[in-house]
């Protein structure tokens, strides 16, 4: 399978259909992906500043707090990414499974479960010393949200359900798993008014990357990429997966094992959310409860496909997602905005990158090296 | 709008504080004023949890020499904590109410110790000795209102079969759902009320259905205990049963059906707290109080309330504001038939034993799991 592979890879034309090229193909090309989606988002700001401008309000103003709270202040960039952290792992659980072609939005509920399967394991250490205690929590989460998303790509490959409906209806489910369990049989007698499982302890509390207030799923977050990049491009599985991805049946045609590239895709984008949902309980809320489902799973898919489903490209977008987030308060504060203008923001950008899609290609000043 | 505001003064302000961000805090602009942050878990304009609260910052920002700072669905995760730092580093807040449950812990917590010299007020969170001498929590006897409430919906009612749209059956709305239908009954001994558990704080599409399935089963007044009532108050109206509103004054929303309500009273008690802090007064961690204390109140009648049912739910309303009246007095029974409150045994509101309620009594039809 490998000399296939490396055959293929020789050839033109087969990565015509996969969305990036790795680094060092033309620069031209490179040039357009990071000009077209910066030109999507400037009209994206120009246009809101509009919209803003409709209620009174001065978009200089406007434009300033943006800044000033995302990124303005060393307390404004800590807030960015402290709301970036777990929307990067959310996100890989979209684009991963997208090498494939398939559209799994259920990243909220393999988070959840990710982090019940944690809490568990954190549970059932009670005398564990804190290293190995986060260790197992860490993978629990990871196969528990591995194991939901393959569920996804499982009714998908053996029973030909839609990936995207089972995956969002998946999402639910987990809810009420987590509600029954919260409030059932793993409910802390204690905690009256808001259910909650037993806190994991403070000694089991991963603590924020030294010198800064950001918790270190930031960290994982990256390393998660990263790693993803370098497995979806500089592989041989990942460039089966994008073969399978870009035409199903001249990956079956070549003899490229489809059913178990779907299986383990999914495994690896479930393990990303749920590891998502880990550090929450972690780093954050020390035990599980209803707060986990604060959408991270639901903002992971905008991040992915802002991101084009490039793993790399999913850290920027996510700082730029926490960004406006962190921003979006200064803009309640001081403008006196209602919160669903962020979201009018987002709505804007999220169409104009998708629209700014028709202009890959077209545009003369990138045309002309290859 | 105004293009006379961008003058090439505010461009080149814009650029010095893009340039020199880092090295400016904002804060110490407005050192005269004390900045209070408000954070809510929903929208302000909810017609519910957060419209109270709301309305109790409005009550704020008409005093002198008080800045108040808001802030909108924010969600129970570490974007609290990043709004309060947020309000403390860019705004100069030093007294901030980060109003939903979820807020308390860690949140609250972990920001009370982070900045010990400033104050944070929450909202029904249980104060202990244990937690910052920094922080504080508050809430209120609403029972005592949702009481006085179910005596009027007891009278009014013509099928004797009230219902309540709840969203979990924890302690704080069981302790409602109880008071209510225990008012019921002193009005007609036979009333039941049917309770429907939609499972979270804001469900409108589930809080239609209970509704219009309550309704459906021969109840003609509806209560409930969810985040925005308003679903609930205007469907119970337009299938032309009666409603009793929680909250919030939700007359507005159904002008005939309503008939009256439970609701807080923050625009009394955030001015209170406010004076405490800024005349160098330590806010009690640990606050509780109900109509006496003026943190609930009833909404006015509406037209539909009779005479006999006025009469009634104002002498007890004056019972319970001199403070000496008992909602949960023994014997009381669940509905499954155990004694929860033996004979002779008299619960006041600051019993501890109320604050952990885990039964339905007897007159609720419904579980709590």
């Amino acid at each position: 399978m490998k000399a296939d592979a490396d055959t293929a890879s020789t050839t033109a034309g087969v990565g015509e259909f996969l969305r990036l090229p790795p680094f060092g193909r033309k620069f031209g090309a490179w040039a357009e992906y990071i000009v077209i989606p910066a030109l999507a988002l400037l009209a994206s700001l120009v246009l809101f500043g509009i919209f803003v401008a409709l209620f009174g309000k001065n978009p200089l103003d406007l434009y300033f707090f943006m800044y000033q709270g995302a990124f303005g202040t060393w307390f404004s960039w800590q807030n960015t990414l402290t709301r970036a952290a777990p929307l990067i792992l959310t996100a890989l659980c979209t684009a991963l499974p997208a090498q494939l072609g398939m559209v799994i939005i259920g990243g909220e509920g393999a988070l959840l479960i990710g982090a019940l399967c944690a809490t568990s394991a954190a549970l059932a250490l009670p005398a564990a010393p804190p290293l190995v205690v986060d260790v197992a929590m860490a993978f629990a989460g990871m196969i528990g949200g591995g194991l939901w998303i393959m569920l996804s790509g499982a009714l998908r490959q053996y029973r030909g359900v839609n990936e995207t409906i089972s995956s969002l209806l998946l999402v639910y489910i987990a809810l009420a798993v987590l509600n029954f369990l919260v409030e059932g049989p793993m409910r802390d007698p204690t905690s009256l008014n808001k259910p909650s499982t037993p806190e994991i302890g403070a000694a089991n509390m991963i603590g924020s990357i030294p010198g800064t207030d950001v918790h270190w799923g930031l960290a994982f977050g990256i390393i998660a990429a990263v790693l993803s990049y370098i497995l979806i491009y500089h592989t041989v599985f990942g460039f089966a997966a994008r073969v399978a991805g870009g035409n199903i049946r001249a990956a079956k045609v070549v003899g490229l094992s489809v059913g178990k590239l779907i299986l383990i895709i999914c495994f690896l984008a479930g393990a990303a959310a749920g590891l998502a949902g880990m550090m929450e309980v972690a780093a954050v809320q020390g035990r599980t409860n209803a707060n986990l489902a604060a959408g991270y799973g639901f903002a992971g898919i905008l991040v992915a496909f802002l991101a084009r489903q490039n793993p790399l490209a999913v850290i920027p977008v996510a700082v730029l997602l926490g960004g406006i987030g962190a921003s979006g308060g200064l803009l309640q504060r001081r403008l006196g905005l209602p919160d669903a203008s962020v979201l009018v923001l987002e709505g804007t950008i999220f169409v104009m990158v998708l629209a700014s899609d028709s202009l890959y290609g077209r545009l003369g000043i990138f045309k002309g090296k290859s | 709008m105004t293009f006379d505001k961008i003058s090439r003064r505010r461009v080149l302000q814009g650029t010095a504080a893009l340039t020199l961000g880092t090295a400016l805090p904002l804060r110490g602009a407005m050192a005269a004023e004390t900045t209070i942050g408000f954070i809510y878990v929903g929208s302000r304009d909810d017609y519910g949890y957060n419209q109270a609260h709301a309305a109790g910052a409005a009550a704020l920002k008409k005093m002198p020499g008080i800045k108040v700072v808001e802030e909108e669905k924010v969600p129970e995760t570490d974007a609290v904590e990043k709004t309060m730092e947020s309000m403390i580093n860019l705004d100069g807040a030093t007294l901030l109410f980060p109003t939903s449950f979820g807020y308390y812990n860690p949140h609250m917590i972990k920001m009370a110790l982070k900045f010990p010299k400033l104050r944070f007020e929450h909202c029904g969170g249980l104060w202990s000795d244990k937690d910052p001498k920094n922080a504080g929590s508050y809430f209120g006897y609403i029972d005592e209102a949702q009481h006085v409430a179910g005596i009027v919906a007891g009278y009014s009612t013509k099928s004797g079969k009230l219902g309540f749209v709840a969203a979990k059956p924890i302690p704080q709305v069981l302790r409602n759902i109880n008071a209510f239908t225990l008012g019921a009954k002193l009005a007609n001994p036979k009333v039941t009320t049917q309770v429907i558990f939609t499972g979270d704080w804001s469900m409108p599409v589930k809080e239609a259905e209970a509704t219009n399935g309550l309704i459906d089963q021969g109840v003609d007044v509806l209560t409930c205990h969810v985040d925005g009532p308003k679903t609930v108050v205007e469907n119970a109206a337009r299938r032309g049963a009666m409603v009793c509103g929680y909250h919030v004054n939700q007359s507005v929303l159904a002008p005939q059906a309503y008939l009256t309500g439970a609701e807080w009273n923050w625009e009394v008690l955030y001015p209170r707290f406010a004076k405490m802090f800024t005349s160098g007064e330590t806010i009690p961690n640990f606050y509780r109080g109900g109509l006496k204390e003026e943190i609930v109140k009833v909404s006015p009648y509406g037209p539909m309330v009779s005479e006999e049912a006025k009469k009634k739910a104002d002498e007890v309303k004056a019972a319970l504001t001199a403070g000496n009246y008992v909602i949960f007095k023994g014997p009381l029974v669940d509905n499954k038939g155990n004694t929860v409150v033996a004979s002779g045994v008299s619960r006041g509101q600051t019993d501890p034993e109320l604050e952990k309620m885990s039964y339905l009594l007897d007159g609720v039809i419904g579980a709590t799991s």
